[in-house]
C-alpha cells in the first residue's frame, strides 16, 4: 500500500494572542475496517486503520480522537486550540498495526 | 449523463482536493452488509453502546450541534462537524465528544478528548455511513454531565450500490 502517510498539518498564518486557532490536519491511510469483503475474491479485506490521533501545543495535550474503520479513507481531521503561547502544535497518528506518524506546525501567536 | 457533468466535476475536484484519490466506491463497501450477528448487536440498545464511551445518564438534547446536510451524496464520505456551545474553563469543560451511526455494523465512529487548552469543543472529520441512519454527537462535561444531538442523514444511491 504506497498512498499511506503523508501527513499534512496547518494553521493560521497568525493568530492573536487569546484567540482560537483551527488546526486542519490530512493524511493517506486506507482506513480499512475489517468489514468489508473483497468484491472479486469474496474474502473479508483485513482491518487497517488509524485508532488514534493526538495533538500537543507547548508540551500539553489538546486533543486525542480514538477512532474505529469508520472514519473515511485518507482522513481529513480539525480542532481548535486556544493559542496564548507561540510553539509548535504537533500531531501523532497511530494505526492499529503499529505505524505512526508526526507533522506539526508552528503557531504564530502576536 | 452530461447534464451531471458539472456536478461530477465539482465533487471530483472536492474529493482530490481533500485526498480521497481513490475510488470512492471500494470504501463504501468497507461497512459492508452486516452478518445476522452484527445486525442482532446492532439492535443493541444505543443508551448501551453511549455508556460504555461515555457513562450512563440522561443526555440533555441541547448545546451540540452537528452542521451538516441531512443528505449525503456519498455514503462513503459524509462531512461530519460537530461543535458544542460550552465553556471551556479549568473546572467547567467539555471533556469528551463520542460520534455514532446507529445503523453502521458498528455505531461508534470514534470519541475525541479535550482539556480546557482546547479552547473549544469543536472537530470536524469524514465518516462512512452503509446506509441511511440516525447518527448522533454526544458530549461530556468534566463533571459528568451529558448533551447531545441526534439526526437522521439520507445516504443518496449512486454507483456504489450492490
Amino acid at each position: 500500500m504506497a498512498d499511506i502517510g503523508e501527513p499534512k498539518v496547518r494553521a493560521p498564518e497568525k493568530v492573536k494572542k487569546g484567540e482560537l486557532a483551527l488546526i486542519k490536519t490530512l493524511i493517506k491511510h486506507p482506513m480499512e475496517s475489517g468489514l468489508r469483503k473483497d468484491a472479486a475474491t469474496g474474502e473479508t479485506v483485513p482491518a487497517h486503520y488509524i485508532e488514534s490521533v493526538t495533538a500537543e501545543y507547548g508540551g500539553a495535550m489538546v486533543v486525542k480522537a480514538s477512532w474505529t474503520g469508520a472514519v473515511s479513507k485518507n482522513p481529513f481531521f480539525s480542532f481548535y486550540v486556544k493559542a496564548d503561547k507561540p510553539g509548535p502544535v504537533t500531531v501523532t497518528w497511530k494505526d492499529n498495526k503499529g505505524q505512526e506518524w508526526k507533522e506539526k506546525v508552528e503557531l504564530k501567536v502576536e | 449523463m452530461s447534464i451531471h457533468s458539472e456536478t461530477t466535476l465539482t465533487r471530483r475536484s472536492f474529493l482530490v482536493a481533500v485526498g480521497a484519490t481513490g475510488v470512492a466506491c471500494a470504501a463504501i463497501g468497507v461497512v459492508g452488509m452486516p452478518s445476522l450477528a452484527e445486525a442482532a448487536e446492532a439492535a443493541v440498545n444505543m443508551d448501551e453502546i453511549i455508556a460504555k464511551e461515555l457513562g450512563a445518564g440522561t443526555v440533555a438534547l441541547e448545546k451540540v450541534k452537528i452542521d451538516t446536510p441531512p443528505k449525503a451524496e456519498n455514503g462513503a464520505l459524509v462531512r461530519f462537524p460537530v461543535s458544542v456551545d460550552h465553556p471551556m474553563e479549568p473546572d467547567n469543560y467539555i471533556a469528551a465528544i463520542a460520534i455514532f451511526v446507529d445503523d453502521n455494523p458498528k455505531p461508534l465512529v470514534g470519541k475525541f478528548e479535550f482539556t480546557p487548552a482546547s479552547g473549544k469543543a469543536e472537530v470536524e472529520m469524514r465518516i462512512k455511513m452503509a446506509k441511511a441512519s440516525q447518527v448522533r454527537a454526544i458530549a461530556k462535561t468534566n463533571k459528568g454531565k451529558l448533551y447531545g444531538a441526534v439526526m437522521k442523514i439520507e445516504v443518496a444511491e449512486g454507483g456504489c450500490a450492490g
